[in-house]
């Protein structure tokens, strides 16, 4: 071992350098864009494109045209709380739906559970927004288009199909566990409450997590559910819509500052879950 | 729903109509009838309260929407003569599309109360078992405390199962129906009606007028997702062991640099994207200042231009996601092998070629190929980046780096033909099903424990 080691620390040494120059030049061509928004969201020079990269002033204007916009077109504080509504609602149920989902049918027994297994693989396969209008007409039926409710449904009822990762997790706990708690008397909600959830709080948390991530970022779902009530967008389709607006060059720079602004709570919180999130990945996939 | 515990086969319903009791009789047309005769209210309230229910609605609308969906309207909207008033007013015509949706809803909730009245009997069955086997009925406390153990999994799943009917199920086969329609921008409702066209559209796109456009769009699909997965993949594990290098300080901070730029939302990522890449964009501008290139670079605007920068792009958006799970799995690898391969003087890029690559192959190859499907079917990229465009004047409806789902995409927002897009759907389905089918006969959460 001690030898090996050795012979690789010459290697190593003609190595490391290019390694680091290597990394340095991946790691500006990584933060250069996520550096350039940064810096046109404090730019006092409107517009959507200069000739440089650096602004010639720096203002906090974006911000506050942003935060504090009276024309009432592009509410933004008010797209903040409606995402902030959906995300927190539909984080509790999606995880609700997810983890009851995953756990039927990885520990639970019953007739269904593997032509349900097949069938939802069958329905994963679809595009999803292919039945993204026959939804609308549906939400219509009931009364609920370009409601906060009917995205909360949407994403929701979304959830009961994203149960693989969650299930793959459940997999990976001994069957014995149960079953030796059964043989103690236990009935499956006490297995189900006392035992199993304790031990999924990685996936629990995963799942909430990616359930509360959802709706900051989904723009599709929701433009085709909210239509034009602009008071009712979330925070990724009123961005959105800035863009493509023929306001696209005046807005610009406040568009940036609305990027750096849901951007830091989502990296703080993609960061925080970094760890479930490989767990997440390979625990479905990697073991035995 | 009621397993029969018990290895003998249950009798078949005809038995039980002939042997059963009046109450279990009466259960043939009257659902719920036994339970109540077993002092099993709520159970029997349910039943009762369903066929009740459903028969209310089958003779309201329900019928109708069954009866309509053979034509899907027959009255269309238009000015006609009206005998008493004897001038011409407008009728207000069928509306082909909520008749067809009224039309699965209505085979839907069939389905569901046959599926009920078909439980109805078991329970029936079941108790006339029990009693002849002098065994107690179950009281409705019994039936509650079984929904915690038992029969747990229909606590968990029925809130779960329904939204999957109403808001996947439903609206799959809703488009799945349209594909065999002429729903298509000449045919909208509820101003046209539209009706049943067999395989028309099929014919229309894989050999027809639209096969100009569906081969070019499905085989670049073909291409992009390839290079897509490939790329990320191969770059995103080269960036794993380059971080892992021996004696590299720093590493934590590394790999949160790139860790970073997956947490910034798709949409935001790739809309700055596109503006920096703008031909009058701070990239361009910057390569002219410095006396790089003359004129800005079409990286949007050029079909070769465009492709290239989506897979570039692309690269930028997946390799971190990459590198993170491959670290992972990096750091797991048994490490003799390396070693011993070391010892016998192999350099780096063998130890990688020959151990290291295809051990992290085996372990990723399910998400790889998940991830290939995935890209197949990758929306954000290229709606957000290129639009599908540049426009393509061979195309119908579609740009020079539409993929499949984009076009679908386009045909149902701008061209409005949904009969089209449906097909592609399913056309897509298909794709997908053939790799998806490879992935997860290789993934252990679908295999059995």
């Amino acid at each position: 071992m001690a030898k090996s080691k050795k012979i690789h620390s010459k290697k190593a040494h003609i190595g490391l350098p290019i390694a680091y120059i290597v990394l340095i030049v991946l790691s500006v061509l990584w933060l250069f864009p996520i550096f350039w928004i940064v810096l046109t969201s404090f730019r006092g020079e409107g517009g959507a494109f200069v000739p440089y990269i650096i602004p010639k002033t720096f203002v906090l204007d974006n911000y506050k045209t942003l935060l504090f916009n009276t024309s009432g077109n592009y509410p933004f504080v008010r797209w903040f709380w409606n995402t902030l509504f959906v995300a927190g609602i539909s984080c509790v149920l999606s995880t609700f739906i997810t983890i009851g989902m995953a756990y039927s049918l990885s520990r639970l027994r019953f007739k269904f559970r593997k032509p349900f297994l097949k069938t939802a693989l069958v329905l994963n396969m679809f595009p999803g927004f292919m039945s993204m209008i026959a939804i609308y007409y549906i939400l219509k039926a009931l009364n609920l288009t370009e409601s906060l409710l009917a995205l909360i449904l949407v994403y929701a009822s979304g959830a009961a199909l994203g149960f693989y990762i969650a299930k793959g997790f459940f997999d990976t706990i001994p069957m014995e566990l149960d079953e030796s708690a059964m043989i103690d008397g236990a009935s499956k909600w006490n297995v189900f409450i006392k035992i199993t959830l304790p031990l999924s709080k990685p996936i629990i948390v995963y799942t909430a997590l990616m359930a509360f991530m959802g709706p900051w970022m989904d723009f599709l779902f929701a433009k085709v559910i909210l239509g034009d009530k602009v008071e009712k967008y979330t925070v990724a389709i009123g961005l959105y819509t800035m863009m493509t607006k023929n306001t696209a060059n005046s807005l610009f720079v406040a568009f940036t500052a609305g990027c750096v602004l849901i951007a830091i709570p989502i990296t703080l919180v993609f960061i925080f879950m970094q760890k479930f999130y490989v767990e997440g990945i390979t625990s479905g996939s990697v073991k035995g | 729903m009621l397993k029969n515990k018990e290895n003998q086969p249950s009798m078949s319903f005809l038995d039980l109509f002939q042997k059963g009791d009046i109450a279990t009789k009466l259960s043939f047309v009257i659902m719920g009838a036994a339970n109540f005769a077993n002092r099993q209210i709520l159970k029997g309230l349910i039943f009762l309260v369903s066929e009740v229910g459903f028969f209310y609605w089958l003779f309201r609308s329900g019928l109708h929407s069954l009866e309509m969906l053979s034509t899907l309207g027959t009255r269309a909207q238009g000015l006609v003569y009206n005998k008493k008033l004897g001038i011409r007013i407008l009728q207000k015509g069928d509306n082909s599309m909520l008749l067809l949706l009224f039309g699965i809803v209505a085979i839907l909730v069939c389905i569901l109360f046959a599926y009920l009245y078909i439980v109805n009997l078991r329970s029936a069955r079941h108790l006339y078992e029990l009693k002849a086997a002098g065994k107690l009925v179950p009281g409705t406390k019994d039936d509650l405390r079984s929904l915690l153990d038992e029969r747990f999994h229909a606590t968990l799943m029925t809130v779960p199962l329904l939204g999957i009917l109403f808001f996947t199920v439903l609206p799959l086969l809703y488009m799945i129906s349209i594909a065999f329609t002429n729903y298509d921008h000449n045919h909208l409702p509820p101003k046209n009606l539209f009706g049943w066209v067999g395989l028309k559209n099929f014919g229309n796109i894989l050999t027809g007028k639209m096969s100009g456009t569906f081969f070019p769009v499905l085989g670049w699909t073909l291409i992009w997702a390839v290079l897509a997965t490939v790329t990320c993949f191969f770059f995103g594990i080269l960036l794993a062991l380059l971080i892992n290098t021996k004696g590299l300080k720093f590493k934590p901070m590394w790999r949160t640099i790139f860790v970073i730029t997956m947490a910034v939302p798709q949409f935001v990522s790739l809309l700055i994207m596109r503006n920096l890449l703008n031909s009058s964009g701070p990239l361009n501008s910057l390569l002219i200042n410095w006396g790089w290139i003359d004129k800005p670079i079409p990286f949007l605007t050029d079909p070769m231009w465009a492709k290239v920068t989506v897979i570039l792009v692309n690269m930028w958006i997946g390799i971190p996601a990459t590198m993170l799970v491959s670290t992972g799995i990096l750091q797991n690898l048994p490490q003799d092998q390396i070693e011993a391969a070391r010892i016998d003087g192999a350099n780096a890029v063998q130890v990688f070629r020959h151990i290291t690559f295809p051990q992290i192959l085996f372990v990723m190859m399910p998400s790889l190929i998940q991830q290939f499907v995935g890209n197949i079917n990758n929306f954000n990229v290229i709606f957000l980046l290129t639009g599908g465009g540049p426009t393509n004047s061979n195309f119908y409806g579609a740009g020079s780096t539409d993929l499949l789902v984009t076009w679908l995409y386009s045909l149902t927002v701008n061209t409005l033909d949904y009969n089209l897009a449906s097909v592609i759907g399913i056309l897509i389905f298909i794709l997908s099903a053939v790799f998806s089918l490879m992935a997860y006969t290789r993934t252990n959460s679908f295999k059995e424990a």
